[in-house]
């Protein structure tokens, strides 16, 4: 497969502050609200450099969203930022009403999403955020890889007008994509082609498929490894078209299988062209406390559960 | 209009309006609705500067008005028709199938006059505190208005927004409180008691006035005082109206049981006879 370097293990939600402040850089309109986690979501360096447009909402994430919709109204675009459970299953009526239904511009960005916010326990690390996002109409769903794309989604999240949420994650992971590619919303990334299985993956979860494809690859297994950073609007022509090609699909994301990624895609596909679908994604579970790898292995979130997924779904065509 | 009318004409047939389109649509909320009708009345022909012909979304150089308490949207679209927010004759499509008067207020519709939705309550106030902040950025001097209901101040993201409002100095805030003790369930005060609310508005940092909300010359004098502390003042307002669930109509008035119902046929010739045609209904 096609090589790719680790340039340094780097957390995601770095990527979004420095893409945060890019963004307010390069257009005057974009403003920033925070709920008392500023540091911990890297919102920074952005309320440093542009303290007239960055508002602390304190411990109130009801109102943040509310006043992000308001603030919209006048062509601001805010970017709120919270821990991802806070923003998404704690206001999911306010993201309904005034965001959602109301198509206010406004960004919801979700730091320590999944379960490798780790030793908090279960309160913290919601698996279910990227299902409640994505049935809210006209809502826009992304979950970047590593450092660089987190940072090119949140500068694209300004370009893009209406509601967007974007998930991204507190452990330091590989940073591997280009610095430089082109983020498209709702364009897959095509990491790898291969013919035997599909292997479509989401945030954390694309290294490890990554590291997968390259260990199937030495047992003589060709893999397409597909990187879905937009789980809605989903690239189905992407997913439609590999799924012909190889017969058998494996999905992998840091969420539960209900709601998740590979929902979407087996929605997509039972609609289009079934083949066997295998789903590396937590089982009707809350988490635990414990380190981010304790988890992902317990969890069955890493490139070996992935490997043996690959090889049920291939056996299964 | 204002001019060739008085306020309590206007309000006498925004009452008739409300009435005609709850029972039209055999649903809606007539007990809020009338209550409100005589400061909100005041607002959209006295008090604010709006242009009804040529809304935008975004509010610009303009007052902008939010109902929180998102029932009241008889009410709300009533004084939209009547200031020339879109024809009159509109109205008669309330609720129905395919109306951009829905049921609660929605800007999928594109409705004029409406910025965002509401209807689940308590988010109002947040969302007009945002819209002042924008203001601010954009140098605007204009006002925010909005209405929310006492029933709905047991809602917790109220009192964020209240610390919010503070917090960020939003002096161009002026919120109005539908003061008239009735929701659902019961009064306000059987259901969960808000206690003095003008002390809870005044500990939370406002600057607190209240009204008698169907009193138009104290109504008035209310807005002056409000702008006139504006000018120098730091805090957002909150004007409390004590008003009478009902208002306008004897058999609705001071019960919460037309919260949100529709009157018969009847009932609705009898509240009719009670409310002076004024501009002529739709």
């Amino acid at each position: 497969m096609k090589e790719y370097t680790n340039k340094g293990n780097k957390d995601t939600r770095s990527g979004f502050g420095a893409g945060l402040l890019e963004a307010g850089k390069m257009n005057p309109d974009v403003v920033a609200l925070c709920a008392d986690l500023t540091g911990s979501v890297k919102m920074d360096a952005f309320a440093a450099e542009f303290p007239d447009r960055f508002f602390q909402c304190g411990i109130a994430e009801a109102d943040m969203v509310g006043a992000a919709a308001g603030l919209s109204l006048s062509g601001k675009i805010p970017y709120i930022g919270s821990f991802a459970g806070f923003v998404t299953g704690r206001v999911y009526d306010q993201v309904r009403q005034v965001v959602a239904y109301s198509g206010t511009n406004v960004k919801i960005c979700a730091s320590h999403a999944g379960i490798t916010l780790g030793e908090d326990g279960a309160t913290h690390q919601i698996m279910e955020d990227i299902g409640l996002m994505k049935m809210l109409p006209g809502m826009v769903v992304i979950n970047p890889c590593d450092y660089n794309q987190t940072k090119a989604a949140a500068i694209a999240a300004a370009g893009h007008v209406g509601p967007v949420y974007l998930r991204f994650g507190r452990p330091s992971v590989p940073n591997f994509t280009d610095e430089n590619a082109r983020f498209e919303i709702g364009k897959a990334i095509m990491l790898n082609e291969g013919t035997d299985v599909t292997v479509i993956a989401t945030g954390h979860l694309v290294w490890e498929a990554v590291q997968a494809v390259q260990s199937l690859e030495k047992e003589g297994i060709s893999v397409e490894l597909i990187n879905i950073h937009t789980i809605k609007p989903l690239d189905s022509d992407a997913v439609i078209s590999s799924a012909r090609k190889t017969g058998a699909v494996v999905c992998a994301e840091e969420h539960l299988i209900a709601g998740g990624l590979g929902e979407s895609v087996a929605s997509l596909l039972a609609r289009t062209n079934p083949v066997p679908m295998e789903f590396v994604a937590v089982d009707d579970k809350f988490g635990q406390s414990g380190t981010p790898a304790e988890l992902m292995k317990a969890y069955g979130l890493d490139s070996e559960h992935i490997i043996n997924a690959v090889k049920k779904a291939i056996s299964r065509k | 209009m204002s001019d060739q009318f008085t306020l309590e004409q206007i309000a006498s047939q925004v009452r008739r309006d409300i009435i005609r389109m709850v029972a039209g649509a055999q649903s809606g909320h007539p007990g809020g609705s009338l209550s409100s009708t005589d400061f909100v009345t005041a607002l959209f022909f006295r008090v604010m500067k709006h242009s009804p012909k040529h809304w935008s979304r975004d509010g610009k150089g303009n007052d902008m008005f939010f109902l929180s308490a998102g029932h009241m949207s008889p009410l709300f679209y009533s004084v939209l028709a009547r200031s020339g927010y879109f024809d009159v004759k509109e109205l008669a499509e309330f609720r129905k199938f395919g109306s951009r008067l829905q049921g609660h207020p929605s800007v999928e519709h594109h409705l004029p006059g409406v910025y965002v939705a509401s209807g689940s309550l308590g988010q109002g106030l947040s969302v007009a505190a945002g819209a002042a902040l924008g203001k601010r950025l954009d140098k605007d001097e204009r006002f925010v208005y909005v209405l929310v209901g006492d029933g709905e101040s047991e809602e917790g993201q109220i009192w964020e927004a209240a610390m919010f409002a503070v917090r960020h100095k939003l002096n161009r805030l002026i919120a109005i409180t539908d003061w008239n003790g009735q929701q659902i369930d019961g009064t306000v005060d059987s259901v969960i008691a808000l206690g003095d609310l003008e002390s809870k508005w005044n500990a939370f940092g406002w600057k607190t006035f209240v009204c008698d909300g169907h009193d138009m010359n104290a109504i008035l004098s209310v807005f002056d005082k409000a702008h006139a502390y504006s000018e120098t003042g730091d805090k957002p307002v909150m004007i409390l109206m004590k008003t009478v669930m009902g208002k306008g109509v004897d058999f609705m008035e001071g019960t919460h049981k037309w919260h949100g119902k529709a009157p018969s046929k009847e009932q609705e010739q009898q509240a009719l006879s009670q409310l002076q045609e004024t501009l002529g209904d739709y």
